[in-house]
């Protein structure tokens, strides 16, 4: 009797594990249809040409006391708000409008389709920061001067550090996409509080700029710790002294990313679970009339 | 008899302090289809997002296909398909890539008998969507989305189909076809099907069993057949004498018509008796329930009849 238990248990793993591959499948193709879609196409490049402009016009500003340029200061705390930005308010937004047009629902009437969903979504969100990336990435290392002091190092860092905040961000869109009712919920809960941070967190100019209890809000959260280690791997070792503490804190950033990350990864199989309980035909339709009746 | 695949007893649902489902019992077997019907709000969808696992009850026992939709396990919903309503879903989709990639889910659970999944291409020929196997799901019309729903629903090659009004927005055509694809899933694959529709005409055309729901409970269950019977509604007689035309509506017919010749022998003409229809009988059947009197044959049947007549009463 155990030993047939235990077949099926096993039996079952395998075949949660191939909707994890389904999933991975189906966050590729997403990605694909979304290369092929003119929507998001425009809004990779309005983004990120407009990210660039703003860097090389400020090519030759510095700033002190770093005596570094504002593309070289500043490109670290922007790939870690478009990380944490992507990672949190991407999902949270598709999720709640997923929910809203029936895919979910979908999902849940196929045998592990929830988790195949959930691994689509995560593989879409994370290649989606691609393009954006590239795009950002590239112009900027023509005209920062110098904008790796570590080499082969640095990169390795700063790919290393990217994932990391993906990881602490991702579980965090997702439970607030699972949680939120509508869209309008995500603005409030997800976008402006990653405004709102990106302004407090040292991306544009150095946070010892901001006071005391500014710096004490903004290293609670992700965006500064991920700027703080990209800013390490990018940076020579005396920009540490705007930092807060004046000091490289990489096991600190490290340990901050990889504690959101727990947290959410420990929170979202609960809320997930929760969603896909209550997702039903009705409720589909209760919130797409809820919907007509919002946009009146 | 055929195994067991739907097994209801005491289903109760209670949304704060309204009983949608007051004590429904139920049974289906294997390779049957019944139809649910009864008035919006009687609650058919209910039933069917309880029996689907999409759903939690208040009360009573339910097991579909061997397990609790509750507490069941994902090897079981590989055996159920459900054609959900058509929303927004997966617009940017093309519906060739959307079969495919739903089918995948189930390709661990086929067997020998049930090869799981459906080779995509022969469904989208089967519901008729070959042209627009590549096209993007936005640019569909409401006829083509419903046939890829039902597609989506099939793809898994279920053992139990639940369709929630399935034909809706169907031209007669493509009404057609979803009747012979519905034939065809249970002559040859053993399919169960339940379904919801208002379509009456649908109802006698598809179901081996009929269910009203009213009010909670199932008020009627058999045969299209059966359930006429059941209600023993009156027959109505047509005809006209010196050019004024008269219905009544007799218990007995063919006394009636007896009656009338003996009475007025040639003048008769245009003669015509209709059985009551399915719908006559379902009409009577929420009626009987929403005026909450017991079924007494016949009553609910005056309706139609003495008050259609433009030459007044007919004399006895």
């Amino acid at each position: 009797m155990s030993t047939t238990t235990e077949a099926q248990s096993h039996d079952d793993r395998g075949r949660g594990l191939h909707a994890v591959k389904v999933g991975a499948r189906r966050g590729l193709r997403e990605f694909r249809i979304s290369l092929r879609n003119p929507e998001d196409i425009s809004f990779y490049v309005f983004w990120g040409v407009g990210i660039v402009v703003y860097l090389f016009l400020n090519r030759r500003e510095v700033i002190e006391p770093v005596g570094l340029t504002v593309p070289q200061f500043a490109l670290a705390g922007i790939l870690a708000t478009m990380v944490v930005f992507g990672g949190v308010v991407g999902p949270a937004f598709a999720l709640v409008t997923e929910k809203e047009d029936g895919t979910l629902l979908r999902a849940k009437a196929a045998p592990h389709g929830i988790r195949g969903y959930v691994t689509g979504q995560v593989v879409l969100q994370s290649l989606g920061m691609l393009p954006m990336l590239v795009i950002v990435v590239i112009p900027t290392a023509f005209f920062a001067d110098r904008l790796m002091h570590r080499g082969a190092v640095g990169w390795f860092g700063v790919a290393a550090l990217l994932l990391l905040g993906l990881a602490a961000a991702l579980p965090l869109g997702i439970v607030m996409g699972a949680v939120a009712r509508k869209p309008s919920q995500v603005t409030t809960w997800g976008l402006l509080p990653v405004f709102g941070l990106s302004a407090i967190s040292g991306v544009f100019f150095p946070i010892s700029a901001m006071w005391g209890w500014v710096q004490g809000v903004a290293q609670v959260f992700p965006i500064y710790w991920l700027g703080h280690g990209l800013r390490w791997a990018f940076l020579p070792d005396d920009a540490a002294v705007v930092e807060v503490g004046g000091e490289w804190r990489l096991l600190e950033a490290i340990g901050v990313l990889g504690a959101w990350g727990a947290l959410g990864m420990l929170l979202a199989p609960r809320v997930l679970r929760r969603m896909a309980r209550r997702e039903s035909g009705s409720a589909v339709e209760a919130r797409r009339q809820e919907r007509m009746q919002r946009l009146g | 008899m055929a195994e067991t695949v739907i097994a209801v007893r005491d289903l109760r649902m209670r949304y704060g302090s309204r009983d949608v489902l007051d004590g429904v019992d139920l049974e289906v077997r294997r390779g049957e289809v019944i139809t649910l019907l009864g008035p919006n709000g009687a609650g058919k969808t209910t039933t069917i997002e309880i029996l689907e696992g999409f759903r939690e009850r208040s009360g009573g026992d339910v097991r579909v296909l061997g397990e609790d939709p509750a507490r069941a396990s994902e090897e079981w919903r590989a055996g159920i398909g459900i054609v959900l309503q058509s929303w927004r879903d997966h617009r940017r989709w093309r519906v060739r890539e959307l079969l495919a990639h739903l089918g995948e889910y189930y390709a661990p659970y086929g067997t020998a008998e049930r090869p799981r999944p459906r080779d995509v291409d022969e469904l989208i020929d089967r519901v008729g969507l070959t042209d627009s196997a590549d096209q993007m799901l936005m640019r569909l019309s409401g006829g083509q989305r419903r046939r890829l729903d039902v597609a989506i629903g099939i793809v898994g090659r279920p053992e139990l189909l639940f369709l929630d009004e399935p034909t809706a927005g169907f031209d007669p055509e493509a009404r057609r076809d979803f009747h012979d694809l519905v034939h065809g899933l249970v002559d040859l694959e053993d399919t169960t099907v339940v379904l919801t529709t208002h379509d009456l005409a649908e109802a006698e055309k598809l179901a081996d069993r009929i269910l009203v729901l009213a009010g909670g409970r199932i008020v009627a269950d058999g045969s299209a057949d059966a359930l006429t019977r059941q209600v023993r509604a009156r027959a109505e007689v047509r005809w006209s004498r010196d050019g004024q035309r008269f219905v009544h509506a007799a218990d007995d017919a063919t006394a009636f018509v007896r009656s009338l010749f003996v009475q007025h022998g040639d003048e008769i003409a245009d003669l015509e008796v209709r059985r009551a229809s399915l719908e006559d009988t379902y009409m009577q059947l929420v009626h009987q329930h929403e005026t909450g009197s017991s079924p007494d044959p016949g009553s609910g049947f005056a309706r139609p009849a003495d008050v259609a007549g433009t030459g007044g009463e007919a004399t006895r």
